[in-house]
């Protein structure tokens, strides 16, 4: 319900902005202000005055709930619709799915993650105005959590691999990488996660993780996931825009934030890019149907537009992040690294993974004319020919693993797709092992962090990753079953190729019975 | 650059010596073969033979490649943390220098993978 | 020069709301895509209830927009009438 004055006049936007995020908080009395709030400046940001902080989109509670609500309603008859229709038979093609195995697995639980770091955000701030926008951003999150699970979870009562993926996130080895990526993040300080997630992750990044993956739904048939994707959206939008708002306070309120604020764009969009290198796969290889190649997408949602937000952004004296020359590089190369990565590590994942067909090759050749057919087409090829003959390429041994972002160290040197990159650190007397330059800086900005990372190979060899009691000294041990039993991961059924798994069969019965009268 | 925290910030790495259980982790990558993604870790005592990785390790991993099986041991060229070095192959692990982490790199003149593409 | 964007889904709810922006805003550009509509604009764009509203033929609440919106760049500032996107630079 809108608020009245006693004329019965609406309130206009501003002023009822004002009356509800300002003059809602208090002094302290018996307790010191720095005890109340404790994380807010350890961090070394200056903030003079906390009401300079504004929401460009004047958003309040009471039309924050009516919005979200309507958005519920339009979600959940969609949702109903989608799995009365039997949605999930008119995918372009059951392959699809595993696609969004890896955003349940992979995403959702993020957003969850983001839930607990706007709360705790906004519980840091003493500024009413930023606390009501962390409150409204902690909601959203909650709610893409639970909405990408509900609607998730018709896909779970027919095929494998969905049906675990909290447990999954902390076990399975590559979803270290988005794991730790967001613990980072909520283990940091309030004003370093609002620039790790709120500007870096939600305005230079979440466009290409959203667009394509709501897009990609809709080129593929996937109305569940395309409604839950545009659902979600919508809060991004905002999101965006918080992010960048967020960024233009602090640097305004003193010139001594300038190079912490920094720091922590060069950081933030090296770790976020990082951890894209799965939707660049995704994009590339695991549509049916394809919208855009990943190399398109990051021209258009991180060249373009990134390259417009940052000469705004250096009226402030922030320079555009650091290591861009090899990010420009490597768009050619990312994502078939990764398919690369997955394809021969097969059966350790919880989704499927195939070779492409001729094509889906042929599309791959003519989006990336200086790469595919020089560097990984022949790989391919060859990997095909063997899966042909029976003899289907799975690694069996583990890999190196970046001690920062957690990928294995797949990464080639800038410039020459054709060398590992390879970077170690001495640091009290251990070596640490990095897949670039980037990873590497980050590394030595805070050793004592990422000295603790909980890398998943290395962890397999702890000993760590096998099911309670568990006895490695047995005659005949096999480690690979006991991590899968860990991870709950059912061996035949969740992971190997998807030429023979049981998801391709059941797809292909069930489309037939839908379509004929068998 | 230290940590920005409240109080006094002191971990222990994850993946100290003490946690291998008397063992180490040895990192090797096959120079100029991408087919295999990445490195790999292996866990092997300090006492371990260097000709033993050779002859016993390394085939379980890289015997997949068909150029695996055309490798001339006596002219592949080693690095070890990205500079040259020649290991002595009746030694240990350890008598060679490598110690828990250590990354070697063996290059195989001739053979650059499929269709010398460097897969 | 530099762009900004705003990207609606295509349905019932924005077709409206993209004649207003294409009305007030003879520079932009729109891209249809798959179930969204993408509008670039140089350095600006603005989108006006009253457009929207005579369009519509009843009162329209700016915020509205919130629950069509997918994706937007640029600073943005909203007000009762218009709902601006602008670079500085």
């Amino acid at each position: 319900m809108d608020m009245k004055t006693s004329s019965g006049k609406k309130l206009g936007l501003k002023e009822k902005y004002r009356h509800m995020t300002r003059g809602l908080d208090w002094e302290t009395t018996y307790q010191k202000r720095e005890d109340v709030f404790p994380y807010v400046a350890y961090e070394g940001i200056k903030i003079h005055d906390w009401d300079k902080w504004e929401d460009p989109f004047r958003l309040t509670m009471d039309s924050y709930w009516k919005y979200q609500a309507e958005k519920e309603r339009k979600l959940y008859a969609i949702i109903d619709a989608y799995a009365q229709n039997n949605g999930h038979l008119n995918v372009t093609d059951a392959r699809y799915l595993n696609a969004i195995k890896l955003f349940l697995t992979g995403i959702s639980p993020l957003e969850y993650m983001a839930h607990r770091g706007f709360t705790h955000a906004g519980r840091a701030f003493p500024g009413s105005g930023p606390r009501v926008a962390c409150l409204m951003q902690a909601l959203d999150e909650l709610r893409h959590a639970q909405t990408q699970i509900h609607s998730l979870s018709n896909y779970n009562k027919y095929y494998n691999g969905f049906h675990d993926p909290a447990h999954m996130l902390q076990r399975v080895w590559y979803l270290s990488v988005p794991r730790s990526f967001f613990d980072d993040a909520v283990t940091a300080g309030p004003f370093e996660f609002m620039v790790a997630i709120g500007f870096s992750f939600e305005y230079v990044l979440t466009n290409l993780l959203f667009v394509p993956f709501v897009s990609g739904a809709a080129y593929n048939g996937d109305m569940g996931t395309m409604t839950f994707g545009f659902s979600a959206q919508s809060d991004e939008a905002r999101h965006m825009t918080l992010g960048l708002e967020i960024i233009k306070f602090i640097l305004e309120q003193d010139p001594d934030n300038v190079p912490i604020v920094q720091r922590w764009i060069d950081k933030w969009t090296w770790r976020g890019y990082r951890v894209l290198t799965l939707v660049g796969m995704m994009m590339d290889y695991m549509l049916p149907k394809r919208i855009m190649s990943w190399k398109e997408a990051w021209e258009v949602y991180f060249e373009q537009n990134g390259g417009a937000l940052f000469k705004d952004l250096s009226r402030y004296g922030i320079r555009p992040p650091k290591w861009l020359d090899q990010i420009s590089f490597d768009k050619d190369h990312i994502s078939h690294q990764a398919w690369a990565t997955f394809y021969q590590y097969g059966a350790i994942a919880d989704f499927h993974t195939w070779s492409p067909t001729e094509d889906e090759l042929d599309w791959l050749s003519s989006k990336y004319p200086d790469s595919f057919d020089k560097y990984y087409r022949p790989r391919l090829d060859y990997w095909r020919e063997q899966a042909e003959q029976g003899n289907r390429f799975y690694n069996k041994t583990l890999p190196q693993l970046c001690q920062t972002c957690q990928i294995p160290m797949v990464f080639t040197e800038p410039g020459d797709p054709t060398k590992i990159c390879y970077r170690e650190v001495d640091y009290q007397g251990e070596k640490f092992h990095f897949c670039s330059d980037g990873c590497k800086e980050i590394f030595e900005n805070e050793p004592e962090k990422f000295k603790q990372s909980w890398l998943p190979a290395n962890q397999i060899y702890q000993g760590n990753c096998f099911p309670d009691g568990t006895d490695p000294t047995v005659e005949g041990f096999d480690p690979v079953s006991k991590v899968l039993e860990y991870y709950n991961i059912q061996a035949g059924r969740d992971n190997l190729d998807f030429d023979g798994s049981e998801d391709q069969k059941n797809f292909a019965k069930w489309r037939g019975m839908a379509t004929s009268n068998e | 650059m230290a940590v920005a925290a409240i109080k006094e910030y002191r971990f222990e790495s994850a993946d100290r010596l003490e946690n291998f259980h008397g063992n180490q982790l040895l990192f090797v990558g096959w120079e100029d073969h991408l087919m295999f993604c990445a490195p790999f870790a292996f866990l092997l005592p300090p006492d371990f033979p260097f000709q033993a990785l050779i002859e016993d390790v390394l085939p379980g991993a890289y015997g997949y490649h068909p150029d695996f099986a055309e490798i001339d041991w006596a002219k592949v060229e080693w690095l070890r943390s990205g500079q040259p070095f020649q290991p002595q192959l009746d030694k240990s692990l350890a008598d060679n220098g490598l110690g828990h982490k250590a990354v070697i790199r063996f290059r195989t003149p001739g053979l650059t993978g499929i269709g010398g593409t460097c897969s | 020069m530099s762009t900004v964007f705003i990207a609606l889904q295509a349905n019932e709810d924005t077709r409206p709301i993209i004649e207003a922006i294409v009305a007030d805003n003879p520079h932009a550009v729109v891209n249809q895509q798959p179930a969204m509509v993408k509008i670039d604009a140089e350095d600006s764009l603005v989108v006006r209830r009253e457009t929207i509203e005579e369009l519509l033929g009843r009162e329209f609440d700016l915020q509205e927009l919130q629950i069509n919106l997918i994706s937007l760049s640029g600073h943005l500032d909203e007000t009762d009438d218009e709902m601006k996107l602008y670079w500085n630079a």
